[in-house]
């Protein structure tokens, strides 16, 4: 005689440390299996969209940073630059070096974090995340330094930034570009050959190559499904052309990829930084005319490779002083739409861990 | 660089395929019937010299008299774009076929819309409010909620 069993409903979250901020999956399970999971967002919906048409162009870069609040001079950069595109405002040289340079930091500072909250969740509880931290840290003192912010840092403005560097950051930085590798080393060291890594995030949460481009993923999560698509190379924005690197990809799409290429991405920004460094020139870090930017009609969808994926403003001018409607295009809440299908199949310890390794965050989720 | 593809040319090679559908070119955009939606997203998705494979971003904007839906579509393939876009006339009852059968991508982006401007998509799995909740007064980014 068959048994009778039940499926079992699980919400994890809202309130849950796996779930990095206000989120809530809602859970079936068969025994320990999962054989349902349905997203629930909006715990963190503050209407940035609608709170965008109240405001002048320039308000809206201190909400910009309190979308993805672990990058955000990307979300700044982002936004500056689709108002840029809509306006036709050309930037200084030096402030586009500022930018890439604010950028690719950025962006080693939120894979820190994505790398050492994933193993967090891997169960490996703080020791790594502590490690990185420490470098994180270090980026942070450097951010301080240009802005006077540790997390929300206002610091670009529509035509460039909004002061120049004070004269001790460049060579703090290259100090950080020179030391940062040997760090990058001692965490492959720790991790990248680690059994219990291995086995916990080995061919776990599968996302296929075909699968990530239809559920538009985008960012770390799309090249290490195999997908050779960043936008500093295939769509290039501000001086991305002028410096040499490459776009790290993986081919599996499991856990274990979506972690390695994080960890390939970050030498790859150090290796623009330095050649930022050495290419920085002199001049004005913000181009002349009206604060009180007035961009004509018109509309402009305008995209940056933010650390998490695809970062993207559409923007509607009708000629006034306010966006008449601006959407932001979340990477971490898109990145969201294929983690059902790779969660089915896996427990619930698994599904803690996809989701880690999908890196979200929640300010950018829910807007 | 990413190649903005023309939309006049689009919407000729559309006709062409789909004789009768309600299409027009103009600038980067092709402007879309909405009962016309699917067949031609599906033109656009399959014909191997368009390819658009990805559904980059899908959003909407309200003018007051009319809505507009907005898709942003993406080639990784060829590495070409293309915005498509459907009007919708009046402020009550909109809808679209919902493209979630040919981008999964779609399907957050959709309630997203679903959710802040009324606008529904038939066809759609799960079309429920998602970033407000259920039974939340209205739609946040229609003109007229204050």
């Amino acid at each position: 005689m068959a048994l009778r069993t039940e499926p079992i409903v699980l919400n994890m979250g809202p309130q849950h440390p796996s779930t990095h901020g206000v989120f809530r999956m809602r859970v079936t399970f068969d025994g320990e299996v999962i054989v349902g999971l349905d997203p629930v967002f909006g715990y963190l919906h503050r209407g940035f969209d609608k709170l965008a048409e109240s405001r002048t162009y320039t308000q809206f870069i201190p909400l910009t940073d309190r979308l993805d609040y672990l990058a955000s001079m990307s979300n700044n950069f982002g936004y500056c630059l689709a108002v840029e595109r809509l306006a036709g405002i050309e930037v200084p040289e030096r402030a586009e070096y500022i930018r890439v340079i604010m950028a690719e930091m950025m962006r080693i500072s939120s894979h820190l974090m994505a790398i050492g909250f994933f193993l967090n969740d891997c169960g490996a509880f703080f020791t790594p995340l502590l490690y990185m931290y420490r470098e994180r840290e270090k980026l942070l003192d450097l951010f301080d330094m240009v802005s006077g912010q540790r997390l929300t840092y206002n610091y670009m403005r529509i035509g460039g930034v909004s002061h120049d560097l004070p004269p001790e950051f460049l060579p703090a930085l290259r100090k950080f570009v020179q030391e940062m590798p040997a760090f990058i080393d001692e965490y492959d060291q720790l991790l990248a050959e680690n059994e219990i890594l291995l086995a916990r995030s080995k061919g776990v949460g599968i996302l296929p190559r075909e699968m990530a481009i239809n559920a538009s993923a985008s960012g770390p999560v799309l090249r290490a499904s195999g997908v050779k698509w960043d936008l500093r190379k295939k769509d290039p924005y501000s001086v991305y052309p002028r410096f040499d690197f490459d776009i790290p990809t993986a081919e599996t799409g499991d856990c274990y990829d979506r972690y390695r290429v994080k960890v390939q991405e970050m030498r790859q920004s150090l290796r623009i930084l330095e050649q930022a460094l050495a290419q920085i020139p002199e001049g004005p870090v913000r181009a002349e005319g009206p604060h009180l930017v007035r961009p004509p009609r018109g509309e402009v969808y305008s995209r940056i490779e933010a650390p998490k994926g695809e970062l993207g403003f559409y923007i509607v001018s009708d000629g006034s002083v306010a966006p008449y409607r601006l959407h932001v295009r979340g990477p971490s809440f898109i990145n969201l739409t294929a983690l059902r299908e790779m969660c089915l199949g896996w427990k619930l310890a698994d599904a803690i861990a996809i989701l880690g390794s999908i890196d979200i965050v929640m300010g950018e989720v829910d807007r | 660089m990413t190649r903005p593809l023309a939309g006049a040319e689009v919407a000729e090679g559309v006709q062409g395929a789909l004789p009768g559908a309600g299409v027009k070119g103009e600038g980067g955009t092709i402007w879309v019937e909405a009962r016309d939606l699917l067949p031609v997203a599906r033109y656009l998705k399959e014909e191997p010299g368009l390819a658009m494979d990805c559904l980059a971003n899908l959003t909407a904007v309200d003018y007051l008299d009319h809505f507009e839906v907005v898709y942003h579509l993406l080639s990784i393939q060829h590495n070409h774009s293309l915005v498509l876009k459907v009007r919708l006339e009046g402020r009550e009852g909109l809808g679209v076929p919902s493209v979630t059968p040919l981008w999964k991508g779609a399907d957050l982006q959709e309630r997203e819309v679903y959710d802040l401007l009324g606008i529904a998509f038939s066809g759609h799995p799960n079309l429920k409010r998602i970033l407000t909740w259920e039974g939340f007064p209205g739609h946040a980014l229609r003109k007229d909620f204050v």
